[in-house]
């Protein structure tokens, strides 16, 4: 184990890394932390309605994945999608605002938690549907490949998606077309209220299943950042150098329920699950350990981060809050680019039956 | 009579036919160990056992489709759909197969299927998560399209839905599993393709389904304490089969008209119903149709507009007035 891990730190991708890069890391996922607890706070608080799927415990995929994003590749996910919106380098403001419904949220408050955007950064959303983002990555691979444009498309799904027939759709796709994708199963071992072996049939690993479909697939820890970014970077030149599709599962758990509102979030685990992952698997402490151990960083500048995190969470609760909501003329716009930005001659026809 | 919540109404008449008839069983996610995502099925499990309440992957299209199949050997499937949003993911099955299968055969099959679950904005879940597809599947003939507004309705209804032959399409409302109404302990029926006058009145019929119904039922005290306006609010129960004669007999009392749904205006069901007014009830009409549906976007998720976005109590209202 040991030595497996030293393997990793060693990978071209992870020796190239600066001290501060890898506190940067540490940072991002303090990040990610504290936004959602104070989102969590928030919710609680009556400030926002709907759905909130937290991140937490799983903080190290998103980061390390995208951290190897390059000016020509692109993301998409499901609507867990608070820690990759920050990690791809959102701001916690436009995404606080999102939650509270205001004018000033990423989406103008009209995606809400599970539909965040950020096109400018390549961040295709955020989307509800499960598994409904699948062939949206295959899309963009293929708009890459087709525009000759050497990036790629990581998408990524929940362990629950894996069985709905359009990802299986968009395997076939890939590997026939020889598309630049790069589907990422974050695996945290349920679906809702259903555990991986209620939901699933499969031999040892989800991302196996790409065997099927002659694409390449691997699996990593991902309480190891060293792990994850060496195997996305070997998924990622796979992808821009050979136009080849990877499977990548990666290892990981969520802390809280399916959404703030799973009312069964302490049924279908045991309380001593939680706290085993908290105690031993926490992507955010071994991190922060290891960067110790490494001789890079003191607590008391770990705790620094920390604060710095908390205070920048608190700062986005306060623009959200202070932030106007929509109008109800906004409600019928963004809903067809020719009536919102029209080009040359006035549209014709009537695009609204109010 | 006891009052209980829509939720324990659907509850009950799932546990009244699972115990008639063995051929019942009820197919979804989360449905059985989680007792349902909005505890609908909720004991199921423990009562029944896992043949009768079975728990599946996310895979709409996969049980969906298996539930037709199924149908057509003579079980009485029961398929939740945890949001009738996700119906999209299996839109095939459901009008392809469950649609059209009959008619193909020449009549030689049977779909005694229902896909139940909630069908509803309002809850600030975002667009693709409020859709209201009653008009997409009512425009298949061969499904059957039923959404009723309070528990009476909705235990009455499913009841009638499970023990119908051909598949129905059951669209509840998550805002209103938790409200109460009275239901009577003795077993009832409501047959689909019957309207009900929720409240009488002369000058104006509302008319609407689903929560609408409640909508109207608001506006009409409205009319009446602050215009004077005696409003008859009807509600539809059963989008398809429609019950035209109750339509028609309250459109011929009060000579007015205004239709209310939380669907989108255009080719809503509500569209069908002017048509069929105008076409039937011209000559006892006094005033042009109105209608009130949701503004006409994707459901937006910031939740003081999605309030609005959907068809409110005074604005049924403005809507009576400007024919009253
Ligand atoms: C088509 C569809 N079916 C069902 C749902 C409801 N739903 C949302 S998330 C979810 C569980 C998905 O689990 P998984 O893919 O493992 O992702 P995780 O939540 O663990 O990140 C379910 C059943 C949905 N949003 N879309
Ligand atoms: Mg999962």
């Amino acid at each position: 184990m040991e030595a497996e891990s030293r393997t990793f730190a060693d990978a071209e991708v992870n020796r190239s890394l600066t001290p501060e890069d890898k506190i940067r890391f540490l940072r991002d996922m303090y990040r990610i932390r504290r936004f959602e607890q104070t989102a969590l706070k928030a919710y609680n608080a009556g400030k926002m309605g709907g759905f909130l799927h937290l991140y937490t415990g799983q903080e190290a995929v998103a980061v390390a994945t995208l951290s190897l994003l390059g000016p020509h590749d692109h993301i998409v996910t499901a609507y867990r999608d608070h820690g990759h919106a920050l990690a791809v380098g959102m701001g916690m403001n436009e995404c606080m605002a999102e939650f509270f419904g205001k004018a000033t949220g990423c989406s103008k408050g009209k995606g809400g938690s599970m539909h965040l955007f950020a096109v400018e950064k390549r961040y295709w959303g955020g989307h509800g549907i499960v598994a409904g983002q699948t062939p949206l990555g295959l899309g963009i691979a293929y708009a890459l490949k087709y525009k000759g444009i050497p990036g790629c498309c990581l998408c990524f799904l929940g362990d629950g998606a894996v069985n709905q027939g359009v990802y299986h759709e968009s395997l076939n796709l890939a590997s026939l077309f020889s598309l630049p994708v790069i589907y990422i199963i974050e695996n945290n071992g349920y679906s809702m209220g259903t555990s991986l072996a209620r939901s699933s049939a499969f031999r040892q690993l989800l991302a196996q299943r790409a065997e099927g479909y002659n694409i390449c697939w691997d699996q990593a820890s991902g309480e190891n950042i060293y792990e994850v970014r060496a195997k996305t970077q070997a998924a990622m030149e796979r992808a821009r150098e050979e136009s080849r599709p990877t499977v990548l599962e990666i290892a990981t758990y969520r802390y809280y329920g399916h959404s703030v509102a799973d009312a069964n979030a302490r049924k279908y685990r045991t309380p001593e699950e939680i706290e085993h992952y908290k105690t031993y698997h926490d992507p955010l402490l071994l991190w922060q350990k290891r960067l110790v151990d490494e001789g890079l960083l003191t607590g008391e500048q770990a705790e620094a981060i920390d604060l710095g995190a908390r205070a920048e969470a608190d700062a986005a609760m306060k623009f959200a809050d202070e932030s106007p909501f929509p109008t109800e003329a906004d409600i019928c716009a963004d809903v067809y680019s020719e009536v919102d930005e029209p080009a040359g001659d006035a549209p014709r026809g009537t695009h609204f039956f109010n | 009579m006891p009052l209980i919540t829509y939720r324990k109404a659907l509850n009950d008449a799932l546990a009244e036919e699972i115990t008639r008839d063995e051929n019942v069983v009820i197919l979804g996610e989360e449905v059985a160990e989680y007792n349902g995502a909005y505890k609908v099925t909720e004991g199921l499990l423990a009562r029944f056992g896992p043949k009768r309440i079975v728990d599946t992957p996310i895979s709409e299209a996969g049980f969906v489709g298996m539930a037709v199949g199924a149908s057509m050997l003579g079980l009485r499937p029961v398929v939740e759909l945890m949001f009738w949003s996700f119906a999209f993911v299996a839109f095939d099955q459901i009008v392809n197969n469950a649609g059209c299968v009959r008619y193909m055969s020449g009549g030689q099959i049977r779909c005694p299927l229902v896909i139940r679950g909630p069908a509803n904005g309002g809850t600030n879940v975002g667009a693709t998560h409020s859709h209201t597809p009653e008009n997409f599947l009512a425009n298949v003939p061969g499904l059957k399209v039923v959404a009723p507004a309070t528990a009476y309705d909705a235990k009455g209804l499913l009841k009638a839905a499970i023990r119908d032959n051909d598949p129905v399409m059951f669209m509840e409302n998550t805002l209103l599993y938790g409200e109460k109404w009275e239901v009577p302990e003795e077993e009832y029926i409501i047959p689909l393709g019957v309207a009900d006058v929720k409240r009488e009145g002369s000058a104006v019929s509302l008319i609407a389904h689903g929560r609408a119904v409640l909508t109207c039922l608001q506006a009409a005290d409205i009319l009446q304490a602050e215009h004077g306006i005696s409003a008859e609010v009807v509600d539809l129960r059963s989008i398809r089969p429609l019950d035209e004669e109750t339509l028609l007999r309250s459109v011929r009392k009060t000579h007015r008209a205004v239709l209310v749904e939380e669907n989108k205006p255009f080719c809503g069901v509500d569209a069908q119903i002017a048509a069929l007014l105008q076409e039937k009830a011209f000559d006892d009409l006094d005033a042009p149709i109105q209608r009130l549906s949701a503004l006409d976007a994707p459901a937006i998720y910031s939740p003081p507009l999605e309030k609005i976005q959907l068809p409110t109590a005074p604005r049924v209202v403005q809507k009576a007035l400007a024919i009253c």
